[in-house]
C-alpha cells in the first residue's frame, strides 16, 4: 500500500543505471502538468484568495484581487483557539493511535512472521475499515457512545460516569473519533518497517545481558523509527486538517470545532472565501514546517 | 520482547484490539437489517426488505450516488493508473533534471490536508468560472490519486531486474515487444494495486469532493447530507454490500497468493 | 545481418573488437580494447572485478555502446545495430529467465520474435540438448538453479547465434555442479560449432574451457594466449599472481650469454632462459611457480641446468590433501611457496629446519613490468594493499594541498 511504500527504508536495492533520454519527458508531462495545473495553482489560487477584500458592491460572496493582509490577522485574532485546538486533537489522537498499533503492528509484523497467510489475512483485517465508508464509521461510533446507547447507559449505571456527563459532543469524543479512524494510517507504516526488522538484533541485545524492556527501549525502538516517524506524519497531517469527526452531526458539539469546520463553514456557508483560503494557507505553512523538518533529515529521494 | 510478563499478552490484546476496530462496521451491517423509516437510530426489527429494494428509497437517491460515485471513481481510477504508471517508470529509470522538485510536487498532495486540497480547487474552479459539477469532482479525484499511484508502481518497477529485459533485446525483441511482452507483464500487479487504491480512495473520499461536486451527489456526500436528517438503512445496505465484495476480493487475493507460493515452492 | 535476423550462420563466427573504449560518467571502464577471436573457439575473458570484461561482453551484445571503436561480426561491421538486430545471444549471470513464463516459452521467445517456424518443436529440441525437455512446462521459479542456467544455454543456444556470451554464468552453482557444468558446456560448443566468449574471474573456470584465455585489468588486455602459455610465461606480475600463485624476485642482469640471462637477487644468482624473460638488461623481476620447486635438507650441488637458492627456514606447513604447501622464509629474499605433491605419507620438511629450494632453470620467467614500483596494478583483493594504496594516495593529496 501506499501508505507502507511511505515509510520503505531503501532497502539493499541496486543502483539501477539511469539512462538520459527524451522518452523521460515524455513520460512525465502528462502528470507533472496535471499536478502544476490542478495542485500547484489552486495553491497560489487559495493564496491570492486569502489576501482578497470584499468587492465595493457590498453582494456577499463577491471579492477583488487585494493585498489585504489583515485578512490573516483576522482570521488568527477570531480562530486562534480552533487552531490550538485542531493540533491539540490531532497531537493526543496520534500519540493514542501510535500507542495503540504499535502492540498490533509489532505481533503481526514480528511475532506472525512464520505465518505469512495469517499475516496477509490481519494486514487485511487493520485495513478493513477502509471498506466501510469513514462516515459510517463514525456514525456508528455517536450511536453506539450517544447517551441512550448501551455502553453509556451501562456505565452510568454503574456509577463509572456521572448521570448527565455527555460523551458524544465533548473533546473525547472528537479524539476517539480521530484516533480510531487513523489507526491503519499509523499501523501499516509501523508495521512495514517492523516486518523489516532483523530480530538477531534483540537476540545480540539480549546476549549482552539487556532485559527485554531495555531491549525493547533501547534496540527495537530506535531501529523502527522510520516507521514510526511516517505514521505520525500519516496520521498528524490529515487529523489536524479533519473535521467530519468534530463536526456536530457526528462526534463534536459546539465548542469541538476545529480548524477544519471553520474552513468549510467559511467556504461553503458563509462564502468568506478569503478567510477560508487564509484558515487553509496557515494550516498548510504548519504542515509544511513539519514536512520541511522531515526532508531535511531524510533528504527527498525518501519522500516516494 | 515487550511484553515477556506473558506469552498470551499479546496475541489477548490483539484479539482485543481487532474486535475494537471491527465494532462499527459490524453494527453498520446489522443496522443494513433495521426495519427503519426515517432515521435508522433505533432498532425496530429485522427485515430483509432494504436489501431487496435498495433503490426505492427517496425516489433512488441512494443509488443514484452509488452510481455516482462508481462512475467518478471508475474514470479518475483510470486517468491517474495512466499519468502515475508513466511517471513512475521516468524516475526509477532515467535521469532528468529537477529531480527533487519532482519528488516534491509528487509528495505535497499526499501531505496536504484534504480541506486545503479542496478548498483551494474550489477557489480555483470558481475564478475560472468553471461550474461544479461531476467534471470537477473527476479532476480532484484524479489529481490526488496520481501520487499514490506513483508510489505503489514506483516500489513495484524498482524491484524489476533490468536483466529480463535485456534478457528480451537480446533475444531479438524490439523495444516495443519487449515493453508489451516482458515489462508491462511483470508491472501489472503493481499496477493493479495502484488501480485499486485509487478507486478506494476516490470511493470514500468526501472531503474534497464536497467542496468540489456543486448539486452532484457521491455516496459519501449523500450520507454526510443525510446525517443530520436521518441516514436511510439503504446506505448502510450498500456500503455493507461494497465491505463484503472488498474484503472477499482481497481475502480470495491472499489466499491464492499464498496457495500459488506453496506449488511454486516444489523445485522441480 | 542488418535487419535480417532470418538465418543465422550454421558455425560461429569470428568477432574483431577494433580500438574500443568505453567511458562513464565518472570512470573509464575500458581504455583501449583491440581483440579478435576466431571463428568456432572457446574463448575467455579472465579478470578480477571492475576489470572491464563484463563492459565488453555487454558491448558485444549491444546492450551498451562504445564510445569510440568499432565492433565487426563475421567481418560485418554491427557497432551501430541494436541487440536485437545482432546474429548474438547472451546467457546472464542471473539468468533472466522470465518469471511469468514457462520454460518452454522462455526458450522459445527469440525464435518466436524471429518469426521462424515451427518455435515449440525447436525449443523442445534445445531442451533435449540440455536434457530438460521433461520439465518444459513448469515456471523458472520451480527449478533449481543449476536447471534453470541450463534453461538459460537453451534459451540462447536454440537461437544458433554466431557468437555466444556467457557472463559469468556458473557463479551461483556449487563446486561440484560448476565442475559438471564446465565439462558439458565444452563439450556442447564442440560439437555445434559455435563462438563462444566466456567471461569470468575463476582462473581454474577459464584454464579448463578455453582455447584462449586474455586477462583483463583496469579495462586493458594484459596478456592473451592458450591457457599453458599465460600460465607458465606469464608477461607481467598481474597475470603472474592471478593465474595460480608465483614466487618474484627482483634483481640485476650481470652477465648474458646467447641462451640465458643471470639476475643477481639480494646475493643468489638465478638463471633464466633469455627466451623466457621479457627483458635482458638493467632491472628485472623473475618468477617461478611454487609446484615446480624442489625441497633439500642438504645444500644440493649447483649443477648446470638448475637454480639453488638456500639455506631458509620453513615457517609453515599446509597440508591440502593432494599436495603440502609449504612457506620458506629466506634473510634476504622474504618468504617463499613451495608446493609438493604428497608422494609419501607426512612432511618433506618440518617447521624450523633449514632447506634450500631448488628449481629447473627452463621453468623460470622474466616479467616485463619495471620491478620495484609497486606493480603498476595490485591485485584488488588484496587488502593490505588497497590500504597501502589509499594511504599513499591521501599522503599525496595532502601534500599536494
Amino acid at each position: 500500500m501506499a501508505f507502507a511504500a511511505f515509510a520503505t527504508t531503501t532497502g539493499p536495492g541496486e543502483e539501477i543505471a539511469r539512462r538520459r533520454s527524451p522518452i523521460a519527458l515524455l513520460l512525465l508531462l502528462p502528470g507533472i502538468l496535471y499536478l502544476i495545473l490542478f495542485f500547484l495553482t489552486p495553491l497560489i489560487s487559495l493564496v491570492l484568495t486569502s489576501l482578497q477584500a470584499p468587492s465595493e458592491t457590498g453582494l456577499p460572496g463577491v471579492y477583488d484581487q487585494a493585498f489585504q493582509w489583515q485578512n490573516y490577522v483576522i482570521v488568527i485574532s477570531d480562530y486562534w483557539p480552533h487552531i490550538v485546538r485542531s493540533f491539540g486533537y490531532a497531537l493526543i489522537a496520534t500519540v493514542l493511535a501510535l500507542a495503540f498499533s504499535y502492540p498490533l503492528a509489532y505481533f503481526i509484523g514480528v511475532k506472525a512472521r512464520q505465518w505469512p497467510l495469517l499475516q496477509s489475512l490481519l494486514l487485511v483485517l487493520v485495513i478493513a475499515p477502509f471498506f466501510i465508508s469513514f462516515l459510517l464509521r463514525t456514525l456508528a461510533w455517536k450511536q453506539l457512545l450517544s447517551d441512550e446507547s448501551f455502553v453509556i447507559t451501562s456505565l452510568k449505571a454503574l456509577s463509572l460516569m456521572a448521570p448527565d456527563a455527555h460523551f458524544t459532543g465533548t473533546p473525547a469524543a472528537v479524539i476517539f473519533g480521530l484516533t480510531y479512524n487513523f489507526i491503519p494510517f499509523m499501523t501499516l507504516p509501523l508495521y512495514t518497517t517492523l516486518e523489516r526488522l532483523d530480530l538477531r538484533y534483540l537476540e545480540a541485545g539480549n546476549d549482552l545481558y539487556a532485559s527485554p524492556l531495555q531491549v525493547f527501549r533501547k534496540v527495537t525502538i530506535p531501529l523502527s523509527m522510520p516507521g514510526i516517524v511516517a505514521g505520525t506524519l500519516l496520521t498528524f497531517i490529515p487529523a489536524a486538517g479533519d473535521y467530519i469527526n468534530a463536526s456536530r452531526a457526528f462526534l463534536g458539539g459546539s465548542d469541538t470545532q476545529m480548524i477544519g469546520n471553520v474552513i468549510e463553514a467559511n467556504f461553503l456557508i458563509l462564502q468568506n472565501y478569503p478567510a477560508a483560503a487564509a484558515l487553509s494557507i496557515i494550516l498548510m505553512s504548519v504542515i509544511l514546517v513539519i514536512v520541511t523538518v522531515y526532508i531535511r533529515r531524510s533528504g527527498t529521494e525518501e519522500l516516494l | 520482547m515487550k511484553f515477556s510478563l506473558g506469552k498470551w499478552l499479546l496475541p489477548v490484546y490483539v484479539i482485543v484490539a481487532f474486535t475494537f476496530l471491527m465494532i462499527p462496521i459490524v453494527y453498520t451491517f446489522i443496522f443494513s437489517f433495521n426495519d427503519s423509516l426515517k432515521s435508522n437510530i433505533t432498532w425496530r426489527g429485522f427485515t430483509l426488505d432494504k436489501w431487496l429494494n435498495v433503490c426505492e428509497v427517496q425516489n433512488g437517491a441512494v443509488c443514484r450516488a452509488f452510481g455516482n460515485s462508481i462512475i467518478i471513481g471508475t474514470v479518475a481510477t483510470v486517468a491517474a493508473t495512466v499519468m502515475g504508471t508513466m511517471i513512475a517508470i521516468a524516475i526509477v529509470r532515467y535521469r532528468f533534471k529537477f529531480r527533487s522538485a519532482t519528488s516534491l510536487l509528487l509528495f505535497l498532495p499526499m501531505a496536504t490536508p484534504e480541506v486545503v486540497l479542496g478548498a483551494g480547487l474550489a477557489a480555483q474552479f470558481l475564478s475560472a468560472g468553471v461550474p461544479k459539477d461531476m467534471l470537477t469532482i473527476i479532476l480532484a479525484h484524479t489529481m490526488f490519486c496520481i501520487s499514490f499511484v506513483v508510489v505503489t508502481v514506483k516500489a513495484r518497477v524498482a524491484s524489476l531486474d533490468p536483466a529480463l529485459e535485456e534478457a528480451g533485446r537480446d533475444l531479438y525483441g524490439s523495444p516495443n515487444q519487449v515493453f508489451a511482452r516482458i515489462t508491462f507483464p511483470l508491472l501489472l500487479p503493481g499496477i493493479l494495486a495502484a488501480a485499486l487504491l485509487c478507486f478506494a480512495l476516490s470511493f470514500d473520499d468526501f472531503i474534497i469532493t464536497n467542496f468540489n461536486s456543486g448539486s452532484v451527489t457521491t455516496l459519501p456526500k449523500y450520507i454526510y447530507i443525510s446525517a443530520s436528517r436521518g441516514i436511510p438503512a439503504e446506505a448502510n445496505v450498500i456500503a455493507s454490500a461494497v465491505f463484503i465484495i472488498a474484503l472477499v476480493i482481497v481475502v480470495t487475493a491472499q489466499v491464492s497468493k499464498a496457495a500459488r507460493a506453496k506449488r511454486l515452492a516444489t523445485v522441480g | 545481418m542488418s535487419g535480417d535476423t532470418g538465418a543465422f550462420a550454421e558455425q560461429g563466427a569470428d568477432l574483431e573488437l577494433v580500438g574500443i573504449s568505453k567511458r562513464f560518467p565518472g570512470f573509464t571502464a575500458i581504455e583501449h580494447l583491440d581483440l579478435t577471436i576466431p571463428a568456432g573457439s572457446f574463448f575467455a575473458l579472465l579478470g578480477p572485478s571492475g576489470c572491464g570484461k563484463t563492459t565488453t561482453l555487454r558491448l558485444v551484445a549491444g546492450l551498451e555502446e562504445p564510445t569510440t571503436g568499432r565492433i565487426l561480426i563475421g567481418g560485418k561491421d554491427v557497432t551501430n545495430l541494436k541487440p536485437y538486430q545482432r546474429p548474438v545471444n547472451t546467457v546472464f549471470q542471473s539468468y533472466a529467465l522470465f518469471p511469468h513464463m514457462t520454460v518452454l516459452e522462455n526458450v522459445a521467445f527469440g525464435l518466436r520474435r524471429r518469426k521462424l517456424p515451427d518455435p515449440v518443436g525447436k525449443a523442445h529440441e534445445a531442451l533435449r540438448l540440455v536434457e530438460l525437455d521433461h520439465l518444459a512446462a513448469r515456471r523458472p521459479q520451480q527449478l533449481s538453479g543449476g536447471q534453470q542456467q541450463r534453461v538459460a544455454l537453451a534459451r540462447a543456444l536454440v537461437n544458433r547465434p554466431a557468437l555466444l556470451l556467457l557472463d559469468e554464468p556458473l557463479g551461483a552453482l556449487d563446486l561440484k555442479l560448476r565442475r559438471q557444468m564446465q565439462l558439458e558446456l565444452k563439450t556442447i560448443q564442440e560439437e555445434v560449432g559455435l563462438t563462444f566468449l566466456h567471461v569470468t574471474h575463476d582462473q581454474e573456470e577459464a584454464m579448463t574451457m578455453a582455447d584462449t584465455i586474455a586477462v583483463m585489468n583496469k579495462g586493458r588486455i594484459e596478456q592473451m594466449g592458450a591457457p599453458e602459455q599465460l600460465y607458465e610465461l606469464p608477461k607481467t606480475a598481474f597475470v603472474a599472481n592471478f593465474l595460480g600463485q608465483s614466487n618474484l624476485f627482483t634483481g640485476t642482469v650481470v652477465g648474458t650469454t646467447s641462451a640465458a640471462i643471470s639476475v643477481d637477487v639480494a646475493g643468489q644468482s638465478v638463471v633464466v632462459p633469455v627466451a623466457r624473460s621479457h627483458r635482458h638488461a638493467g632491472d628485472v623481476t623473475v618468477g617461478v611457480r611454487p609446484e615446480k620447486l624442489s625441497l633439500h635438507s642438504e645444500a644440493p650441488v649447483a649443477g648446470a641446468g638448475r637454480n639453488v637458492i638456500g639455506p631458509a627456514r620453513v615457517i609453515d606447513v599446509s597440508f591440502s590433501g593432494v599436495s603440502t604447501q609449504y612457506l620458506i622464509a629466506h634473510p634476504a629474499l622474504g618468504t617463499i611457496v613451495v608446493f609438493a605433491q604428497n608422494m609419501a605419507f607426512g612432511p618433506v620438511a618440518h617447521v624450523g629446519e633449514e632447506v634450500w629450494v631448488s628449481w629447473d632453470v627452463e621453468h623460470g620467467f622474466g616479467l616485463e613490468d619495471d620491478p620495484g614500483d609497486s606493480p603498476r596494478f595490485a591485485p584488488d583483493t588484496d587488502t593490505k594493499s588497497i590500504a597501502a594504496q589509499r594511504h599513499a594516495a591521501l599522503v599525496t593529496e595532502l601534500g599536494e594541498a
